[in-house]
């Protein structure tokens, strides 16, 4: 087991060291930097005033030596300033993370607390009328972008409550923030709920054909029993694998939530670093993104040997 | 006949919605003005900094003006900004002298920077000196230096006097220096600490700017401006999705839309949505227009630029556009909002302005025959606009109308980070253009977008015959006779097709009937933003 951590520790480092070189060379490729934009959007040409700004923000060298000095900073923990705020990048971002981290955390409860139960009792009552809607459901689900479902929401709110549930710094507290978090969150969670849902209900009907299931049954179990018990814990592997894989996915549909519910978080704010080429932000925010995929998938790999004692790492 | 009396029904119908809109302002203008509130306005984008010296886009004064003084101003309670409407500030009179090469600014005394510190005639010649790149410490970006290049010196007469020496006369300095983008700095502040902790003299001070969050003003307790401002502050949340912004409007969450953003689909809405709202509609000083590389071959050749000028329906891409709402014009801004727009008959004289557009595409089509174009040969051209619906819709419409006159345009999207870059290095042969314009002034739209060497003459069009009516009417201080000047130099440039203008476009803002002493300019959208006179009826 320990091999089989170090192999996979030295496996993820190599993936962070990877995306690191993609994303600042790709970074590099989009045509414009921010010495362009300034420019542009103020209306000057100046060769020699871009070079000078170019010259401050430390444009002008080469890209290997900008790549050294981004990687160097990020090991000594300063990970530079930002271009637009001139505020060092680890306070621009810093205060974000916790706000993308409560949205998406609650994103998931939901699709997981909404997902599992829903699809379990889909796939118990096959082929009734409860299974008919939820899957209706859960393909509405899958079939409706989140802006559109988000801006929905908002309006619904608007027309019968005449408020609306978008961010605001001045709620505190851990009741009203989760109040305020739980609309945005069941916006972004939804998509995922769905997924959730139809692959429970596949993965239970499956597991429920089995032959333990029947002997299980045969031996008297009560049905609560049989299709919690034996049968939810198996069909739950392949869940877990996809409440992985959408943790990771989770970030595209909160950059449009974010946006839509006007929430300050992490997501949102690449999206305009990245519009204004500030560098520095979207390499930090993007590696911090890769971390988070990379830790998660780590954790997933080991529930694996929870759920299913047979699985065993470095054996 | 019909379309006479359709404008006189539109203008019936626009002076009647003013006079409701009075009238149903009349009550709280009269009331004594009430004392605190915050007043929620939200900010369309995150603006690059708080330094509006550095901006380029209302983005950044309508948040920040609030902070800083000009030396005149524009009067907020007027319904245009123009020279009849300016009124001292920190400057508590001015003399023009010497044949108008010197102007003399009296100061207003005992003003106070936001730390405390003493405003002096040294601060307005520090403000200059950056402008115009005397100075060590450099702004960021300096979109505007090329404005005061008539600014030969600025001389301060002790702490209360200062006197701007200019190089030739200018009248116009002061409708320049009204303008929202011309704000005094402090001598004792650099430039980058204006951009994130600006101090300023004026009626707020910045009590917080989030990047991509919020923006908040405190209202300046030592403000020398007696009784002002009635507000506590005002509070500015970054909503960059125009949809939640009205939503977050129509849920009374915000007080104030942010200026211009309301269309007139989006006016729609609110009229159902949020009846009580009082909106301003009406022109912005932005025009669209067709800007084609006149060093470009075929495009080279005069014919074929004026074939293409002829080819415009002004008509439709208006009623395509902005249901009709939107105003036909030469460079300066049409009449009646704008001081300077050229008389309807004048501006129908000039080739492509008549409205007769059958006559005109075959006058068009005449031309391109003549270099051997017709339906079997056709000119095939890509046409450059900017990634925004702005620039890409009317681009969309000019492709059309091309098509006409034989011309077949292919639409080329240009991420807006590399627009500007592209179109200066002339790196295009025809393209669908907007151009803004901060005070309505020929010094301002003359020089930068049709001098032979301003940067942001972007078609490379140069006429020095026309560039000393420039001067000249940059020198008239008799303002009929400039009037005429002006409308003289705009036809030639129409008909020269210098950059064809196709429309002035038009669009709102609304605010709650709480709101009082907010009015935006019907001839600009850059000015208006101090709020120190703007007071919450709740």
């Amino acid at each position: 087991m320990g091999a089989y951590l170090v192999r996979r520790f030295g496996l993820m480092l190599l993936t962070l060291f990877g995306i690191s070189v993609i994303i600042f060379t790709l970074l590099r490729i989009v045509p414009g930097n921010i010495v362009d934009i300034l420019f542009d959007s103020a209306g000057m040409v100046d060769p020699a005033e871009k070079q000078r700004i170019a010259r401050e923000l430390g444009l002008d060298l080469s890209l290997p030596q900008q790549y050294v000095a981004w990687i160097s900073g990020i090991l000594r923990g300063d990970l530079g300033y930002s271009y637009v705020s001139e505020k060092p990048a680890l306070e621009e971002i810093a205060p974000r993370i916790p706000i993308t981290a409560k949205l998406a955390v609650l994103a998931l409860v939901f699709s997981v607390l909404i997902g599992v139960p829903l699809g379990v009792i889909s796939a118990v009552r096959q082929n009734t009328l409860t299974d008919y809607a939820l899957r209706v459901l859960s393909l509405s689900g899958l079939s409706l972008p989140s802006f559109w479902l988000g801006l929905l929401v908002l309006m619904a709110f608007v027309s019968w409550f005449d408020t609306l549930p978008i961010y605001s710094d001045r709620i505190t507290g851990f009741w009203a923030q989760l109040a305020l978090f739980s609309v945005p969150a069941a916006a972004v969670g939804f998509r995922s709920s769905a997924l959730v849902m139809r692959l429970t209900r596949s993965s239970m009907l499956e597991v429920l054909r089995q032959d333990y299931i029947r002997t299980a049954r045969a031996k008297g179990a009560t049905r609560q029993s049989v299709n919690y018990r034996h049968a939810l814990r198996n069909a739950l592997l392949p869940v877990v694998t996809v409440i992985g894989i959408e943790a990771a996915f989770l970030i595209g549909g909160l950059i449009v939530t974010e946006t839509v519910f006007n929430i300050p978080g992490v997501a949102r704010f690449l999206v305009e670093a990245i519009r204004a080429r500030d560098y520095p932000i979207v390499q930090n925010l993007v590696m911090l993104i890769a971390v988070v995929v990379v830790v998660v998938n780590f954790v997933v790999d080991m529930l694996y040997a929870v759920l299913d004692p047979r699985i065993k790492y470095g054996g | 006949m019909l379309r006479r009396t359709a404008a006189l029904f539109a203008s019936a119908f626009a002076l009647a919605g003013v006079l409701v809109g009075t009238a149903a302002l009349a009550p709280a203008m009269a009331q004594e003005p009430k004392r605190g509130g915050i007043l929620r306005m939200y900010q369309r984008d995150n603006p690059p900094s708080a330094s509006i010296h550095e901006g380029a886009t209302f983005s950044v004064n309508a948040p920040f003006m609030g902070l800083y003084n000009n030396l005149v101003m524009y009067d907020h309670a007027k319904e245009l900004d123009s020279f009849d409407t300016i009124i001292p500030e920190l400057a508590t009179k001015w003399a023009w002298g010497d044949g108008g090469k010197s102007l003399t600014f009296t100061l207003q005394p005992g003003v106070k920077w936001h730390d405390g510190k003493p405003f002096t005639a040294a601060d307005v010649k520090c403000t200059f000196d950056l402008v115009q790149g005397k100075k060590e410490d450099k702004l960021r970006t300096n979109p505007r230096r090329s404005l005061y290049d008539n600014v030969l010196d600025v001389v301060p007469n002790g702490d209360h006097e200062v006197t701007l020496k200019l190089g030739r006369p200018q009248p116009s300095l002061l409708n320049l220096l009204a303008s929202g983008y011309t704000p005094m700095y402090p001598c004792h502040v650099n430039a980058a600490g204006m951009r994130t902790r600006p101090i300023g003299t004026g009626p707020f001070k910045l009590a917080e700017f989030k990047q991509n969050e919020m923006i908040r003003l405190t209202r300046n307790t030592e403000y020398w401006k007696p009784g002002r401002p009635y507000l506590d502050g005002v509070e500015m949340p970054i909503i960059t999705n125009r949809s939640t912004a009205m939503l977050a409007f129509i849920s009374g969450k915000l007080d104030l839309t942010f200026p211009t953003e309301v269309t007139q689909q989006v006016l729609r809405d609110l009229r159902t949505q949020a009846p009580k709202a009082i909106c301003h509609m009406g022109p912005v000083n932005v025009s669209t227009n067709l800007i084609v590389n006149r060093d470009k071959p075929p495009f080279d050749n005069a014919d074929l630029r004026r074939a293409m000028a002829l080819s415009l329906d002004r008509k439709a891409f208006n009623t395509i556009i902005a249901e009709g709402e939107a105003s036909v014009g030469g460079t300066m801004l049409p009449q009646p909002q704008g001081v300077w727009g050229m008389p309807k008959e004048m501006l129908e004289s000039i080739a492509g302005y008549g409205p007769d557009i059958a006559a005109n595409r075959a006058e068009a089509r005449k031309l391109m025959e003549k270099h051997g174009y017709g339906p079997g040969k056709r000119l095939a051209v890509k046409i450059s606009t900017r990634n925004i619906a702005a620039y890409r819709d009317p681009a969309v419409i000019l492709i059309d109308h091309l098509k006409e006159i034989y011309i077949d345009g292919e639409l080329e999207i240009v991420e807006t980070g590399v627009w500007f870059g592209k179109v200066a290095r002339k790196d295009y042969a025809v393209g669908l253009n907007l151009t803004g314009n901060s005070v309505d002034d020929p010094d301002q739209s003359f020089f930068e977008n049709y001098s032979c060497k301003s940067e942001r003459n972007v078609t490379g069009y140069c006429n020095p015959e026309l560039e000393k009516m420039f001067e000249a009417q940059s020198m008239e201080t008799d303002l009929e006779k400039r009037k005429r000047m002006v409308w003289e130099i705009d036809r030639q440039l129409q008909e020269d097709v210098a950059r064809p203008i196709i429309l002035h476009n038009h669009s709102g803002t609304c605010w709650h009937p709480e709101v009082v002493g907010f009015r935006m300019a019907n001839n600009a959208s850059y000015n208006r933003y101090r709020f120190e006179d703007v007071w919450l009826n709740r």
